[in-house]
């Protein structure tokens, strides 16, 4: 389903990768890579495993089998699912951002377009989800990275922060080269904006561009039969983790 | 001033510096029970130093490394909350140092020196010993500022920005475990965590960098232990307790401060 392209030297690519905690198989044999300019979407339900994924092609935990390939010299920027600083713990956001590169010399012009001038004074332990969101994404922007790595940036936004989000990233891909892979679970922005998805249920279910994905049996059975595209879809809890994993195994990614 | 008391206010200032800034970490990344914990395992190195002979300040410090190392081991594990580990071991090697220096024959041993601390009492070569320990825990401090930082606000994000998380922790440990062994002597076992603890509360409210709370820490520190010594000394008190009393005085007028600035 998935056009073979052959690209010789791929951002990250991961062969085989398992996770396992406490003798409980997280994710089983994952395939997958990422390529120059591209942005790639992971769904998949709840406990699907998909900040584990992050974190093991980050390097964050151990594999349990398999490998994950980063291209020599990759730059990686990352925006965690969740970050709290206690307000036990004194720092602005300027410091926050400079702990990354260390040398407290920071894009303003990207401040400005992420709409975070205003907070760079600002106590870290201050900021609302949305306001956090918006300095992690510009603290992971100021490495200056080939690839974005964002788990769920969405929460603690509103829709129109999601939309702007959205065409942030698609305007970084055209202007600058950053690749992204992010976690979505708004399945109607993932249909806009992604090229390419992978839908995870503790192993890839599938994956391909948004149209072929949305196609396939896998895709329906995890999310049911409603199109996304209109901006609500009823997600389904109902799915069997084995019932997906016998038809999506070994076939893709 | 007696040489006595000269002594007592070295250690206690010394004990300051290098309980300051390792403070802020403590209280920062929540791990005050790690230091009650090491606390508790550094009376087993007192009931070995007593039995075999050997120097007191060396198997102390001994004790409360090989403690953290194991600790920081366990950290690694998943089976059992740190929490609960931590409690097991520190009070394993707790009721294990009892044992030992109730079965030493002819040792009489003052647990209350050991317990509540006799800063007073502190010889030349103790007072070394915690200034030497001082600037070494300062520098290495210094060295790793900035990673330890990074890590406390997100061990991921400090991952990648490569900062060896795993052994930054490792160094943490170690160096709590070289200043509880070193506290042992001023404020004493039941005490040494009010020592890492207290002085950075204290200063929070008078900070907004990292920096700021560490050196408001250390001087906040470097006050009560004078001034608590004073007490103890006017009033004939437990000199231990009316340090940490002390800074318990500082604490209080900073939830006034705070009290202030935050409505």
């Amino acid at each position: 389903m998935e056009p073979v392209r052959e690209d010789p030297d791929p951002l990250l690519s991961a062969r085989g990768l398992s996770v396992s905690r406490g003798g409980e198989l997280l994710l089983r044999q994952v395939d997958l890579t990422i390529h120059a300019r591209e942005i790639m979407t992971i769904i998949g339900p709840n406990g699907a495993g998909k900040s584990t994924l992050l974190s093991a092609l980050l390097g964050l935990i151990p594999l349990s089998a398999g490998s994950v390939r980063q291209r020599p010299g990759l730059v990686v920027g990352y925006v965690p699912q969740r970050l709290r600083v206690d307000s036990v713990l004194p720092m602005t956001v300027a410091r926050f951002i400079g702990l990354s590169n260390g040398r407290g010399e920071l894009p303003r012009d990207l401040f400005v377009r992420l709409g975070c001038a205003g907070l760079l004074e600002r106590p870290m332990h201050g900021l609302s989800g949305g306001e956090t969101q918006r300095v992690l994404l510009a603290r992971a922007l100021s490495r200056n990275p080939d690839l974005l790595v964002l788990d769920e940036p969405a929460q603690g936004l509103d829709l129109a922060g999601e939309e702007q989000l959205h065409g942030f990233l698609e305007e970084l891909r055209r202007e600058r080269g950053v690749a992204a892979l992010l976690v979505s679970h708004n399945l109607h922005f993932v249909m806009a904006s992604a090229n390419r998805v992978i839908c995870l249920n503790r192993h890839v279910c599938c994956s391909g561009s948004p149209t072929a994905v949305r196609a396939t049996p896998e895709f329906k059975l995890l999310f049911g039969d409603k199109v996304p595209g209109v901006g609500y879809y009823q997600h389904h809890h109902d799915h069997s983790h084995t019932s997906c994993g016998v038809v999506g195994e070994g076939e893709h990614g | 001033m007696d040489e006595f008391m000269l002594r007592a206010l070295l250690a206690g200032i010394g004990m300051a510096l290098a309980a300051g800034p390792l403070g802020v970490f403590v209280v920062w990344r929540r791990m005050a029970y790690f230091g009650d914990a090491l606390s508790h395992a550094a009376l087993l190195g007192v009931a070995l130093g007593l039995v075999t002979g050997w120097s007191m300040n060396l198997t102390i410090a001994g004790i409360c490394l090989a403690v953290a190392m194991l600790v920081t081991w366990l950290h690694s594990r998943p089976e059992l909350p740190a929490d609960a580990a931590l409690g097991i071991f520190s009070h394993g090697a707790l009721a294990l140092g009892l044992i030992i220096a109730a079965l030493a024959d002819g040792v009489r041993v003052d647990l209350m020196a050991y317990l509540f601390g006799d800063v007073l009492a502190a010889g030349w070569v103790d007072v070394a010993w915690i200034w030497v320990g001082a600037i070494v825990v300062l520098g290495v401090i210094r060295r790793y500022w900035n990673d330890w930082v990074n890590a406390t606000v997100h061990e991921g994000l400090a991952t990648l920005d490569g900062v060896a998380v795993a052994r930054m922790r490792l160094i943490f440990m170690l160096l709590t475990a070289l200043v509880t062994a070193a506290a042992l002597k001023v404020v004493g076992a039941m005490l040494i965590t009010a020592l890492l603890v207290i002085p950075p509360a204290a200063a929070r409210p008078f900070a907004s960098t990292p920096e700021g709370m560490a050196l408001g820490a250390v001087l906040i520190g470097a006050v009560s232990a004078p001034l608590g010594l004073l007490v103890s000394y006017r009033w004939d008190l437990p000199s231990g307790p009316a340090i940490v009393l002390v800074a318990c005085g500082f604490f209080g007028v900073s939830l006034l401060v705070r009290r202030k600035t935050t409505v």
